[in-house]
């Protein structure tokens, strides 16, 4: 079946639609990044994105390569330094949700960006947490955004950078914190939730033209799929025109032979 | 009191010792990479090196073998992937095994707050339910006296020496940082001695506003003037990043004899003035 748009499309898409006009969104790079940004572009113009760099409210014309491009002070409402960030903004409480990817997650949506192996003797060094554990931690909710594979979605994770659901259950409340945690995984097959009850992810949105079997070959673990399913609402004209603006005007400034200091 | 205005060759030979610990900071935006090649020409070994996003500036210091270790929160190169010198020095111990200390960006910046207010440690209600505290003896935890909450614990950030660019200088040393400011003031404040590389040395530094960050020449140790000494990052006002750099460092990275090819024609070949081919100035750009 042929469909206008693709795969990571329809992520990004499915992704920008679970942000709302009156969230403060601390901002991951990458997808979640070309997501938070449709959203502000299409359904939600007044959204507060945030970058860890200490960039509040910023409104990049393209999609920033780092999290600390020019393009994302230069459009801010305003600009703090980092531990400011990580104290006040982050720390004390004021975002409502945190958009995250990750190289690895499991079932219960803890995410690893740290290593592949043993720590101290890493098959594949990955570049670490950065911001992610306390993001995880403090901000009121937790979108992520990734790809589903079987690299990716794994039964069992080599080290746990950022804690979701941790073990499931209420183990969240056991260890003091009071958000709500990963509330949503927005992959390019499916949409994940955690059950309610024992917080494990389980398929709760198919996209379109995607059946279940694809969805269980290409996850680590038996995955599980809700009492009532829906199938995700393909995109919309708008949603794709905004996307794929967005992403041309991003090669185009990215672009270049780099051969200035080569 | 002013800090002393002089040449990068100077400040580095005059601050700099094999075994210190080094932080050069700069948040993606003004970071010294002129300050960094200078280390490397004059060949300083045994550096332990504190940054929270290593970024290439630390990939092209760990390539050449000048650390003994480093204490990080984000290892990457950003938007394009991995730092190849950093991985083949963990995953393999090339060119000299590297002692990691590794934190989460919250806790880094916490460490360098505690160290410019001159404490021994920093707190925060971080790291919960995380793995890093199992592998990282310096993540421990202290009770609050008051509540009885449990926070971690990390130790401040004191270094030896911190390296920061800066947009400009006036002639008694007060630097001017405007835009993405990360933790260069706290960097510098929690240092014994520092170094500040600026684009443009001016006569009146003219702060454009009286909260702009502004570090008095009498906080410094010596300050350079080394235009465009901030590429492939960027300054604020002067010249952009180049995300063609960063996405070409990819592959000069990847291979040892590539990147040792490229070490020695971009820095042992090299002086701070081949720097000043990138910059601009703010009236050049207008």
């Amino acid at each position: 079946m042929s469909q206008d748009f693709t795969p990571t499309e329809m992520m990004i898409i499915a992704a920008a639609r679970a942000l709302i006009n009156d969230d403060v969104c601390f901002v991951g790079i990458g997808a979640p990044s070309a997501a938070c940004n449709v959203a502000r572009l299409t359904h939600a113009p007044d959204i507060t994105l945030i970058y860890e760099s200490g960039t509040i409210g910023t409104r990049p014309d393209v999609l920033p390569l780092s999290i600390g491009d020019g393009e994302l002070c230069d459009t801010a409402l305003f600009t703090v330094p980092v531990p400011e960030m990580f104290r006040y903004w982050l720390q004390g409480g004021r975002i409502t949700t945190g958009f995250l990817g990750g190289a690895q997650i499991d079932r219960f949506a803890n995410l690893n960006t740290t290593v592949v192996g043993p720590y101290d003797n890493p098959k594949v060094r990955l570049p670490g947490g950065g911001g992610a554990p306390e993001i995880a931690s403090s901000c009121g909710r937790i979108f992520i955004t990734m790809a589903l594979s079987k690299r990716g979605f794994v039964d069992k994770l080599p080290f746990i950078t950022s804690m979701g659901h941790g073990e499931g259950g209420n183990h969240r409340e056991r260890l003091g914190m009071k958000t709500a945690g990963p509330t949503r995984v927005v992959t390019d097959l499916c949409i994940l939730e955690p059950d309610p009850e024992t917080k494990e992810l389980t398929v709760t949105s198919i996209h379109s033209g995607v059946t279940r079997d694809q969805i269980v070959e290409n996850c680590g673990w038996p995955i599980r799929f809700a009492a009532e399913i829906v199938g995700t609402p393909v995109p919309t004209e708008s949603e794709l025109t905004v996307l794929r603006d967005i992403n041309a005007r991003t090669r185009k400034a990215h672009s270049g032979d780099g051969k200035e200091a080569a | 009191m002013a800090a002393r205005i002089i040449s990068l060759a100077e400040a580095i030979a005059d601050n700099l010792r094999d075994g210190d610990t080094l932080a050069m900071e700069g948040f993606t935006h003004l970071i010294p990479y002129a300050a960094a090649h200078e280390i490397i020409r004059q060949g300083r070994k045994d550096l332990f090196l504190i940054r929270m996003t290593p970024d290439l500036i630390y990939d092209q210091l760990i390539g050449v073998g000048a650390a003994r270790g480093m204490k990080f929160s984000w290892g990457g190169n950003p938007g394009v992937g991995s730092l190849h010198r950093f991985r083949d020095a963990v995953e393999n111990q090339w060119p000299r095994p590297l002692d990691i200390e590794e934190h989460s960006h919250a806790a880094m910046a916490n460490a360098y707050e505690a160290g410019a207010a001159n404490l021994p440690f920093a707190m925060l209600r971080g790291y919960i339910g995380a793995d890093l505290p199992k592998v990282n003896p310096n993540i421990r935890s202290v009770t609050c006296p008051f509540t009885g909450e449990v926070l971690a614990a990390v130790p401040a950030i004191r270094p030896d020496v911190s390296v920061i660019h800066a947009l400009r200088a006036d002639r008694k040393g007060n630097v001017l940082l405007e835009g993405i400011v990360g933790v260069q003031k706290e960097a510098v404040l929690a240092a014994k001695r520092s170094i500040v590389t600026v684009e443009e040395i001016v006569d009146e530094l003219n702060p454009p506003s009286p909260n702009s960050v502004v570090l008095p020449g009498w906080a410094i140790s010596a300050v350079c003037h080394v235009p465009g000494g901030a590429f492939p990052s960027y300054a604020h006002g002067y010249y952009p990043r180049s995300n063609a750099f960063y996405i070409a460092w990819d592959e000069i990275a990847r291979d040892r004899d590539r990147f040792n090819d490229w070490i020695r024609d971009n820095v042992m070949n090299a002086t701070p003035e081949d720097f000043a081919k990138y910059a601009k100035t703010p009236a050049k750009i207008a």
